[in-house]
């Protein structure tokens, strides 16, 4: 049998001071190589799951495992390497240049008080040509449109070389331009390989991308499996408490309400 | 920016009052022996002190700036400076006014007085971090002004308010080698500290889960840093008084010029900051007959370019 690449067993959080649980006794596992997307209502724990998965927080039960190997083994600069994060809304107080914000994803790689060298430039140039945002180089990341802002968060998290890359809500607040330019990119990185977990708001994304599914509900996952047998309307009906109907066009599944 | 910093210096030893108002020239420096003594014994530790206090004042600032990611803050507003006035006039009155006593009640109130505003900070029910900390900061910052008031009116009006009004307006005339030595230590090795950990900044003006997904431990790295940039304006501010405004115009000039990434900005802060205190120092000893506090000059200077600041370029600030 072959390892997950991230496998939550039994977790339980809740923040302090008061302890609230926000997830209880969840268990998940991520296979290598696919791209799973992570829907449910506001509150539901979604964002907290990444920030487990990504180490920041610590479960209060239970053990998240990377690759086989519990998550608090890894050194910090270790899980640099295997996991990146695209937060959903990020605050850049300063008006770095695309190049400049996009080389702080080589942190993982450089000693405490090294700095870029020419091979982590190399790698940036890379990445922000991968993205699509050169044409945009000596920028400040301050006068971005919000597209290619988000791109330009993708194009650090990506500079980390990451095995698993983590994304909060990429596409909210996105026309729906820049939202056909990410989940194009995003296609494009699972191709090569990269395993994917994202939340969010939006099920058709979900549908677009997405190779597994996971319905979260009051703290707990209510369905996960593949795709298609995930994505039903009585299945995203239960999650959101509403009435959804699912169809089909050229192929590809679409959520409606009413 | 180095060579002009290395120019202005050496003009600066030569510009004063003595033997006449403005320049010495260079034959009547090599020629007569008190204006040597003048020069080696007063003016060059003093203006050494103002390129210390101009670092010291600029990299602490961009750090503040860096690590609490807001570029409005500076030394001052968070009870570190008014920490080390209190200090400083509690020393005078009740301690005594040995210099090691008044800088070491210095830098022990400058911690204070950040340690106050910290844990006021992690209290308080309003609003985000950033703007708990600049609220708790202004209030420690205010609760040691009035103490300071206090210590004042106590104090004896012929020995002790003359040298208490001193740490109030900031200034550098009665800088000699021994104090030069007593804060250039601590001094250095907080600039070397920020110098060093200068790309480091970026990372940690990210927010914190984004920092430690790039490998880096924030609160750690945060306090090592806010640490080094406290200790060197606590040790400065022990021997020029307070001193205004440097702390947060030479970190936005830099990035101005110089781009936003402290790999840059920092040094160029650093650099600037010490022109910027040797020439307002300059000015200080210079323009009148008397003395004027350097620390009205920052203020004054710093103000209007901060005016001027606000009304052509909107400065980014969140939360």
């Amino acid at each position: 049998m072959s390892v997950s690449l991230l496998a939550f067993d039994q977790i339980s959080f809740g923040y302090p001071p008061n302890g609230k649980t926000v997830l209880r006794a969840l268990s998940l596992e991520i296979e290598p190589g696919t791209v799973t997307a992570i829907l449910g209502p506001n509150g539901a724990g979604k964002t907290t799951l990444l920030h487990l998965a990504l180490g920041w927080l610590a479960p209060q039960s239970g053990q998240v495992r990377l690759n086989g190997r519990p998550l608090s083994h890894y050194s910090r600069r270790e899980l640099g390497h295997w996991i990146a994060l695209v937060p959903q809304s990020e605050r850049i107080p300063f008006e770095y240049s695309i190049m400049e914000y996009v080389l702080l994803g080589r942190a993982p790689y450089l000693a405490p008080l090294d700095m870029p060298g020419a091979e982590d430039c190399r790698i940036g140039a890379q990445v922000i040509e991968q993205v699509g945002l050169s044409h945009l180089n000596g920028r400040a990341i301050t006068t971005l449109s919000g597209g290619e802002r988000q791109l330009a968060l993708i194009a650090r998290a990506l500079a980390q070389q990451p095995r698993l890359l983590l994304l909060d809500e990429p596409t909210s607040h996105l026309d729906l331009a820049n939202k056909v330019r990410l989940l194009k990119l995003m296609q494009e990185l699972a191709a090569r390989g990269v395993t994917l977990l994202l939340t969010t708001h939006e099920p058709d994304v979900a549908a677009a991308i997405a190779t597994h599914l996971v319905l979260m509900r009051d703290g707990q996952v209510y369905q996960t499996g593949p795709l298609p047998q995930v994505f039903t309307a009585e299945h995203l009906s239960a999650t959101y408490n509403v009435t959804v109907k699912v169809t089909q066009v050229d192929g590809q599944r679409i959520a409606l309400w009413t | 920016m180095a060579g002009l910093l290395v120019l202005v210096f050496a003009l600066s030893l030569l510009v004063g009052r003595y033997p006449g108002p403005m320049l010495l020239s260079p034959e009547r420096f090599a020629n007569d022996e008190l204006a040597q003594r003048l020069v080696w014994n007063l003016r060059l530790p003093r203006l050494l002190t103002a390129v210390m206090l101009g670092m010291s004042l600029s990299a602490a600032g961009m750090v503040l700036q860096m690590i609490l990611g807001n570029p409005l803050v500076e030394p001052g507003f968070l009870g570190v400076s008014q920490g080390a006035a209190f200090g400083a006039a509690f020393s005078i009155i009740f301690l005594g006014s040995a210099a090691w006593l008044v800088q070491g009640a210095a830098v022990l109130f400058a911690f204070l007085g950040l340690a106050l505003s910290y844990s006021l900070a992690h209290r308080a029910r309003l609003g985000g971090w950033v703007l708990r900390l600049v609220l708790a900061g202004i209030a420690v910052s205010a609760l040691f002004s009035a103490g300071v008031g206090v210590l004042k009116y106590i104090a004896d009006p012929l020995r002790q308010l003359p040298e208490i009004t001193f740490w109030l307006l900031g200034g550098l005339w009665s800088i000699t080698w021994a104090q030069v030595r007593s804060v250039a230590p601590v001094v250095l090795i907080s600039l070397y500290v920020m110098y060093r950990m200068r790309w480091r900044l970026n990372l940690l003006s990210l927010d914190d889960a984004t920092a430690f997904s790039l490998g880096v431990a924030p609160g750690r790295e945060r306090a090592l840093a806010l640490t080094a940039a406290v200790a060197a304006t606590a040790a400065m501010v022990s021997v020029s008084g307070m001193v205004g405004w440097i702390g947060l115009i030479m970190p936005h000039i830099a990035r101005r010029w110089f781009g936003a990434d402290a790999r840059h900005a920092l040094p160029a802060a650093m650099l600037m900051g010490g022109l910027f205190a040797v020439v307002c120092d300059d000015m200080a000893r210079t323009l009148l007959a008397g003395e004027i506090p350097i620390g009205i000059l920052t203020s004054l200077i710093g103000a209007l370019f901060f005016i001027g600041m606000l009304m052509t370029r909107n400065i980014r600030a969140e939360r």
